[in-house]
């Protein structure tokens, strides 16, 4: 288990999900808003194509957090984010972060998810026990 | 501005969910987890859990029936069309494992205007069969220009 100190990187999650993620992601989480899964639809309402669901990006920036803590899902408490950017499949995602406090066994940290130069989640605090 | 707020405060009907063991190996695999405790019941056990436990993010599939009606509701009266879901946050307790009953109860918190802005905030509450608090959610739904 990694001894944290407050300004540490933690490491980096990169995942491209592919074409149809948006489609598993749908069946899995029940969520099949078609901005996600059908191409017409997106450019009907202004989009440049199908979106990635922010719960899904979501979904890595806690599987970040909880590989601080040897991937043990009740090590994450708490996770609050902010969607800014909108995701797109086929593009990389880098999910990073730093330690933003520690308290015993708790640590919080700031994360970020970004396709390039576009962060889809910012101002992410996740409150891990290690 | 013309926002309604008359619906801060309302509580929509509970939902229940069922957890089960190929809907949490479902979602694991989906965002790319591969710790047994989500897919195998005795690395499970063997971790301290009563049976295959769901990934935290996973709350999103048992409490996310509770909001449907009250993102619908047209006391809340939002505008679909221009609306982004702006923040989330969770507070988890308890673990949901496979077998589990939840069930959530969706609130509204508060309804507020701010620079041309709604803002739209729900709180989910998700409780076990045991009556322990599985997790708590807030969800900010952000609508364009009311």
């Amino acid at each position: 288990m990694a001894d944290l100190n407050v300004g540490d990187s933690i490491p980096e999650l990169r995942v491209t999900p592919d074409k149809y993620l948006p489609h598993r992601y749908a069946g899995a989480s029940g969520d099949f808003n078609p901005i996600h899964i059908d191409p017409e639809f997106a450019k009907a309402v202004g989009l440049p194509n199908t979106i990635l669901h922010g719960l899904y990006m979501m979904g890595l920036v806690a599987r970040s957090a909880t590989d601080l803590a040897g991937s043990d899902p009740k090590a994450l408490k708490r996770l609050s984010v902010q969607f800014r950017g909108m995701g797109a499949p086929e593009t990389e995602i880098v999910v990073s972060g730093t330690v933003k406090s520690v308290d015993g066994d708790t640590v919080v940290i700031d994360t970020v998810a970004a396709q390039g130069d576009n962060q889809t989640i910012r101002n992410a605090e996740a409150e891990v026990r290690l | 501005m013309s926002i309604k707020t008359e619906a801060i405060g309302k509580e929509w009907p509970a939902t229940t969910y069922e957890v089960g063991k190929e809907k949490v190996g479902e979602y694991a695999r989906v965002i790319g987890l591969d710790n047994p405790v989500y897919f195998d019941r005795e690395a499970a056990k063997a971790a301290g859990y009563r049976d295959v436990v769901a990934p935290p993010m996973f709350c999103v599939v048992y409490s996310a029936p509770a909001l449907a009606p009250a993102m619908f509701d047209p006391e809340v009266g939002m505008n679909f069309a221009a609306m982004v879901h702006g923040g989330q946050e969770f507070e988890w307790g308890e673990p949901a494992c496979s077998g589990d009953e939840i069930t959530t109860v969706a609130k509204c918190l508060e309804i507020f205007e701010k620079d041309g802005k709604g803002f739209y905030v729900f709180e989910t509450r998700s409780t076990n069969q045991n009556g322990d608090e599985v997790v708590k959610g807030t969800w900010t739904n952000i609508v364009r220009g009311v």
